[in-house]
């Protein structure tokens, strides 16, 4: 009834329709498991639930916190509200220091513990967590 | 003081040179002739020397540490050597968009001289377009980010320029990046100008051809040194982070890399013109939107020099108006361009060169998502959230696998001409026999995952083909395209064997302390601390005892005074096996615990040697014409 010219085309439109909508639900799909949410250290205590999902943690490096031995570095992340123990085994940024802004990224163990997996430079020497600059200057 | 004058009126001198040449190409819009051409050459160079005159100044009022200027005060430092004294003249934002201006002017002029035998109205036309977008960033740098402010009174010194970016590596990363990168603007502005006067055909594409390659080797090669940089000095062994400020400066890489392609089918078969016009717009929209992404603050990095909203809304708006007005011309114009008929089989070269076209489109895609989404949904919702590597990862690997298949057998097809499929069995035995090499290589090493085991197999099988290419002899040599595709085999094949065998251990360590890695033991002997001009310096001693042979490692902290910055400056010992590298941190300002990480990158120099081999061939493209 069609020629050949025809049906390939619809072939090759079919084809590309397809493959479309393919890539956007790996898209979304990749997405929805990749994402990586930013959380407080008061907005943890508030949690109803504590889930595996990977997560940022952000805030400040509470004075006097830092803890070191060979394996693993603790300390305390605190936004002025709450706090959190994190502890890490790994390499942390130069920017890291005490009273200084850091973002944690791991997985929460429960309301008071956190394992970090990575520990974020933000190349900027005056660099703060999200809000954190506005509940620092309200204190 | 009088630097600062001239360099301050010459940029706006240049600004009143723009709008007088576009006010004078439209007054004569009717009747474009040879007349006008000297004219105009006159008004462009004056133009390039303004902005030129204007940027010497600043260098100058940087070299002579001027602090009544704002820029030089919060970028510079008396105690900082004369070399960074003048990179830091692009190291921030009113220098580099300077810069850019200058570079945006350079490319127009440079433009001009090159293209004395297209016709006047297209001449012209690309002229307009670049005027716009000249004036557009002009009155952008003028209004919201001069760099000949004044600050008053003058203070005795400035406040310097972050320690991280004094490297000379990152000193020329921004000026090549910046080549690159704005001189997709003629591009840009050919492209819908050749649209507007029906001229899209195989004498234009050999025209622009030259433009492509010119922002391509730039743009690679900006990348690379980005990348070069941030393996050595951000003290993490890694090369490419999918970080968003990269991902900005690899969207209009993959763009432009598509639009090579394109080009080449369009100068040799008269065919894919909507596509090659619609790259060429992309390519320079994401330029754009890079800029935009970086410098309003809007991501964190290295590169955010200035948190100012009123500067991200300017970009943004000029960014949505170049997009719809590209789109626009686009459409009216689209219609009018006629396609020579060449219908193609499937296994030709033009069916493989799009398919990899859209390949990489893909890979566009999910780095644009991936880079835009979060920002989005911060903006819509207040949460914020990250897309880490996993998600490109994910979404990369394994479409790279028919990629780099496509890749390989694609350039064995002819033109137009189906190829005998009976011609090219063995070439299907070859990739069976890779399979089994890679499983085999996985397998000793005890990695060997389906996906990791194709994406080898496929790299060898690039690595192999595109050797073969290269040392064969034939009549038709492309050595540009072997060369450049060669090198790309050898950089995938590099990153896959990198992220496979790579080895690390992260701990904290003592002076006096050891500890064990694989067959290695690591001693960490001693530190010393000296006081260089404008920093502290710790240097600690390692020594690595690797079965008979021993290691000595001296990496360094270096603590900045002015601004206070504390910087890791790993120990590298590269061979062509492998880096050993060794990188330590202070956590706490008592000296005690050292943060210390030390990392086995096997093939690290080969990524470096492939990406300049990739350079090289689009450099052999440009530099020699041996066609025909």
């Amino acid at each position: 009834m069609y020629g050949k010219k025809v049906k390939l085309r619809a072939l090759f439109i079919l084809i590309l329709i397809i493959s479309l909508i393919l890539t956007v639900f790996l898209v979304l799909k990749s997405l929805e498991k990749n994402v990586v949410y930013f959380i407080s250290p008061s907005e943890i205590k508030s949690l109803s639930e504590i889930n595996k999902k990977k997560i940022r943690v952000g805030g400040m490096v509470k004075e006097n916190s830092i803890k070191i031995d060979n394996k693993v570095i603790n300390f305390i992340i605190t936004d002025f509200e709450d706090e959190i123990n994190v502890t890490y085994s790994g390499i942390v940024p130069n920017l890291f220091q005490e009273n200084k802004g850091v973002v944690a990224e791991g997985f929460l163990k429960d309301r008071n513990y956190f394992e970090a997996e990575k520990i974020l430079a933000k190349h900027d020497e005056n660099y703060m967590p999200p809000n954190l600059d506005k509940k620092r200057k309200e204190k | 003081m009088i630097f600062n004058f001239i360099g301050n009126y010459s940029l706006l001198l240049s600004l009143i040179t723009s709008l007088s040449l576009l006010v004078i190409i439209l007054i004569n819009i009717k009747s474009l002739d040879d007349k006008l051409d000297y004219k105009i050459k006159n008004l462009i160079f004056f133009q390039f020397f303004f902005v030129l005159v204007s940027f010497l100044s600043l260098i100058i009022l940087f070299i002579i540490s001027e602090f009544s200027n704002l820029t030089v005060y919060n970028n510079s430092h008396t105690t900082k050597p004369l070399f960074y004294k003048i990179s830091g003249t692009w190291g921030n934002h009113e220098g580099s968009l300077l810069l850019w201006l200058l570079i945006l002017t350079f490319s127009i002029f440079l433009y001009f001289l090159f293209a004395k035998k297209r016709s006047n109205n297209e001449k012209f036309y690309t002229i307009i377009i670049q005027q716009i977008i000249i004036i557009g960033f002009s009155i952008f740098t003028i209004k919201t980010s001069n760099p000949f402010d004044l600050i008053n009174p003058t203070p005795l010194n400035g406040l310097g320029l972050n320690p991280i970016l004094q490297d000379p590596i990152l000193a020329v990363h921004p000026p090549i990046l910046y080549l690159g990168y704005v001189s997709t603007s003629i591009i840009f502005a050919s492209s819908l100008a050749s649209l507007m006067v029906s001229k899209v055909d195989n004498n234009w594409a050999k025209h622009i051809k030259n433009w492509v390659f010119f922002s391509w080797i730039f743009l690679t090669a900006g990348i690379l040194l980005g990348s070069i940089w941030a393996y050595y000095e951000l003290g993490w062994g890694g090369f490419w982070f999918w970080d968003p400020v990269e991902n900005v400066s690899l969207m209009p890489w993959l763009s432009l890399t598509a639009l090579i392609h394109c080009i080449l089918v369009l100068e040799k078969r008269d065919t894919l013109k909507s596509w090659s016009i619609i790259l060429s717009i992309s390519t320079f929209t994401l330029s754009v939107c890079g800029t935009f992404l970086v410098r309003s603050g809007i991501l964190n990095s290295v590169h955010t020099f200035a948190n100012d909203p009123d500067r991200g809304l300017y970009i943004l708006i000029f960014l949505f108006f170049l997009i719809f007005a590209s789109i626009i011309i686009f459409f009216i114009y689209e219609n009018k361009l006629k396609n020579t008929k060449v219908a193609f089989g499937i296994l030709t070269k033009e069916s493989s060169i799009l398919m990899n076209n859209w390949f990489v489109m893909y890979f566009l895609a999910v780095i644009l998502v991936g880079t835009i989404y979060p920002i989005f949904l911060e903006v819509i919702s207040n949460h914020k959230i990250s897309v880490g590597p996993p998600f490109f990862n994910k979404l990369i690997i394994p479409f790279l696998i028919p990629f780099l298949i496509f890749m390989s057998i694609g350039p064995n097809f002819n033109w137009i001409k189906n190829v005998k499929f009976k011609n090219k069995i063995p070439l299907i035995f070859f990739l069976i026999l890779n399979i089994i090499i890679a499983f085999l290589i996985l397998k000793n090493i005890g990695e060997a995952k389906l996906n990791l085991t194709l994406l080898l197999a496929a790299s060898i099988y690039l690595f192999f083909t595109t050797f073969k290419d290269l040392i064969k002899k034939t009549k038709f040599k492309n050595y540009s395209q072997q060369i450049s595709h060669f090198g790309f085999a050898l950089l995938i094949l590099s990153i896959v064997m990198n992220a496979v065998l790579s080895r690390e251990i992260t701990t904290n360590l003592k002076v006096g302390e050891e500890i064990n890695f694989n067959d290695n033991k690591i001693k960490f002997e001693n530190i010393e601390i000296n006081d260089v001009k404008n920093y502290k310096k710790l240097t600690a001693f390692f020594t690595i005892q690797e079965n008979s042979s021993n290691f000595l490692f001296k990496p360094e902290i270096r603590i900045y005074n002015q601004p206070v910055i504390i910087t890791s400056e790993a120990d590298i010992k590269t061979n062509i096996f492998m880096d050993r590298f060794l990188v330590i941190n202070l956590i706490k300002e008592d000296y005690e615990y050292f943060n210390v990480r030390y990392q086995e990158k096997p093939l690290m120099i080969w990524i470096w040697l492939s990406v300049l081999l990739i350079i090289f061939g689009g450099l052999s493209n440009l530099l020699i014409k041996n066609e025909k």
